[in-house]
């Protein structure tokens, strides 16, 4: 079992003693928290619909160390997404970033470990905003990442530098052998006028149980364009709480788009702070999950600043027992005057046993802003099922070919192309072997 | 080609259909007209295959099967075609892409290969010169932001490409300009042979200007009551529908 006893335990072996970069104040901190707050239960407004602490009942093993050594070019080679050859490659084994299966090809794309950042000319973006998530995730599993910043990384895009390939981050969780639970840490750094594709994908090998916790928070400036993409489509033996965090500070660009298509509980937090005038964020979701798969989205779209635009799409298919949550909060704070925030969210329900809970939450504390939120939850269109099969195509196809159509403008987000027709694939081949 | 032989059938437990008879042989055009709440949609319907609508009670023959135990999917690749009333819009889903799918579904059905693309496309160009329709509009979403017009149109030019034994068209004329009709007939007179036939249901008359019928029948109450030459629908366009409703009344009594 899991208990806060043994994260003392590993917190203990884990912190150095020669450690001057300063995150070993950090860890104290948040482990400090973490032993306050403990894993979040039904009890904690946010986490209502996804019990995790459950999953802590079971033995995970938190590693100290990557064990980059079992990891060879063949796994690697099977986990690779479409168009790696061009792309920057980033490896975490086990939550720890590994140099050596990495590779930065770009010009402008700098990435060192997080405390060799905080010690030198980064120091000061460390220390400002490294935690920054803290501040809206209010509960001991953010804190129990941040007590845990081992192996962490952090990526600088240079001022200017538009990056010309994706940036692809590869989490491999190796379950080979036990109960794998891993906490990835990354802070990003996107300087003025830089543009960036980040894609990020996760993986477990072996059959054992995984637990990732991971935590990765990026900072936008002025004029910057930040692009996001996270595609999980992991075993229902992998489990998740993976945040995004996004501040922008100058008036820049966002568009974030997930993808989730299966594993075992999955929350995503995904937090898009606008602390400039002027910012724009495009929030974009898909969840398609069968079997006992459980999937929740919650957004935090906070509107700090006046004159920001976010939109927000995310769309839902769950069949057989799976479970889903949408939970989508937008803050207008009072000097965000002139804020135009759109958020929607549609479900459809393709079994008797399958379920969502969708919520959306708006605090508006400005009056001149213009917010709009909906939601639905429906079956497949009958009528649109019956207009195919009376042109000859039959059941299963027409079902397959109506969802492939219901998702189709969200995975037209997907700007990448190679990463756009690589999830259009595991879509089309998840509606042949779930549609029966 | 269709024998249907007292049917009846209804949705949600109440009853619409209430006998009704009717042949029709290849190389015909039989219309059905009647006034609203007679029943005209539901045969459509049922022919079609809706799943909503029950049949209660009757057989229909389509090219020698059964047709009420067959799928609308099967009903469609032996030859069955519905034009809707209200095509349906299905954002996201490619036009071209739908009806390759529909025809290749249906070669399949017969045991045929998948069309290559090459004859394909020029099966489509042809049947799209033939029903007027542009590449524009079949680049677009299946019928997304179509206007009534383009939707019908739309219809028709899904009938050129599969050919279908049977056509229905279910108030193809509903909310459309002269012009409008005009196209979308044409478009139906051109795929015209001898072993095929066309089934229109129209609540008007101007309809049957364009597609002439042989044969000319009145629903009302779910029942025939009233069956002739093409020369019917004028004197019910002239008289309206009332006369049949009195005529009705006064054989009830």
């Amino acid at each position: 079992m899991n208990t806060i006893d043994y994260f003392k335990e590993r917190f203990d072996q884990f912190q150095p003693n020669d450690d001057h970069s300063g995150l070993d104040k950090l860890r104290e901190q948040a482990f400090e928290k973490f032993t306050l707050l403990g894993i979040p239960g039904i009890k904690h407004e946010e986490w209502k619909y996804t019990r995790i602490g459950n999953l802590f009942n079971r033995e995970f093993h938190l590693p100290a160390d990557p064990l980059t050594a079992s990891i060879n070019a063949s796994d690697l080679d099977d986990l690779r997404l479409p168009g790696h050859e061009q792309a920057n490659e980033l490896v975490f084994v086990n939550g720890f970033f590994s140099f050596s299966l990495s590779n930065i090809k770009s010009k402008g794309l700098e990435v060192l470990t997080l405390e060799e950042a905080s010690e030198n000319g980064y120091k000061d973006i460390v220390n400002q905003w490294l935690g920054d998530s803290a501040q809206y995730l209010k509960d001991g599993i953010n804190a129990l990442n941040t007590a845990f910043v081992h192996g962490a990384v952090f990526i600088h895009v240079e001022k200017g530098q538009i990056i010309d390939h994706p940036l692809y981050i590869y989490h491999i969780t190796d379950a080979r052998s036990v109960n794998i639970l891993s906490q990835p840490r990354s802070l990003m750094h996107v300087n003025e006028s830089a543009h960036v594709q980040v894609i990020e994908s996760y993986t477990t090998l072996g059959t054992n149980e995984s637990f990732t916790n991971q935590v990765m928070e990026i900072i936008v400036e002025a004029e910057a364009r930040f692009e996001y993409y996270k595609i999980q489509n992991d075993s229902s033996k992998t489990n998740q709480v993976s945040t995004t965090h996004i501040r922008q500070v100058g008036k820049s660009f966002t568009h974030a788009v997930t993808i989730s298509l299966n594993g075992g509980i999955v929350r995503n937090n995904l937090n898009v702070v606008m602390d400039a005038k002027f910012c724009e964020a495009h929030l974009y979701g898909l969840y398609f999950q069968t079997g006992h798969s459980h999937i929740d989205n919650h957004t935090i779209v906070d509107n700090m600043k006046p004159n920001c635009l976010s939109n927000e799409l995310y769309k839902g298919i769950l069949n057989e027992h799976a479970s889903g949550v949408f939970n989508g909060k937008i803050y207008v704070r009072q000097p965000a005057q002139k804020t135009n925030a759109y958020q929607s969210n549609k479900n459809i329900l393709l079994s008797e046993s399958s379920s969502i809970n969708t919520k959306p939450q708006l605090e508006i504390f400005a009056d001149d802003v213009k917010c709009t939120h909906g939601c639905t939850v429906g079956r497949l269109n009958e009528e649109g099922l019956f207009y195919l099969q009376s042109r000859g195509i039959s059941e299963k196809v027409a079902r397959s070919l109506l969802l492939s159509a219901y998702a189709s403008d969200i995975l037209e987000q997907i700007h990448h192309l190679p990463l756009r027709s690589y999830v259009e694939g595991l879509i089309s081949l998840r509606l042949e072997t779930d549609l029966k | 080609m269709l024998k249907i032989q007292n049917l009846h059938a209804g949705i949600e437990g109440k009853k619409i259909l209430n006998g009704i008879n009717l042949e029709i042989k290849p190389g015909e055009v039989h219309a059905i007209m009647g006034p609203n709440g007679s029943g005209k949609s539901t045969l459509a319907s049922v022919l079609a295959g809706r799943s909503d609508y029950e049949v209660l009670e009757g057989t229909v023959e389509f090219l020698g099967r059964d047709l009420l135990d067959m799928s609308p999917e099967d009903r469609a690749a032996l030859g069955l075609f519905l034009a809707f009333q209200y095509p349906v819009e299905i954002p996201g889903l490619n036009t071209v892409n739908f009806i390759k799918t529909a025809v290749n579904e249906v070669r399949k059905y017969r045991g045929e290969q998948p069309l290559d693309a090459v004859v394909f496309l020029k099966r489509m160009k042809e049947k799209m010169a033939l029903v007027n329709i542009e590449q524009s509009l079949l680049s677009r979403s299946l019928n997304e932001g179509f206007s009534g017009g383009e939707k019908k149109r739309n219809e028709v030019f899904q009938m050129a490409m599969l050919e279908p034994r049977l056509a229905i068209l279910d108030e193809t004329d509903s909310g459309l300009d002269i012009d409008a009709i005009r196209i979308v007939s044409n478009g139906v007179n051109k795929l015209r042979n001898k072993d095929n036939a066309v089934l229109v249901v129209t609540h008007y008359q101007r309809l049957l200007d364009y597609i002439v019928p042989d044969f000319v029948h009145v629903l009302y109450n779910g029942r025939i009551v009233k069956s002739g030459p093409k020369e019917l629908a004028f004197e019910l366009e002239e008289r309206g529908y009332d006369f049949i409703k009195n005529e009705n009344t006064v054989e009830a009594v």
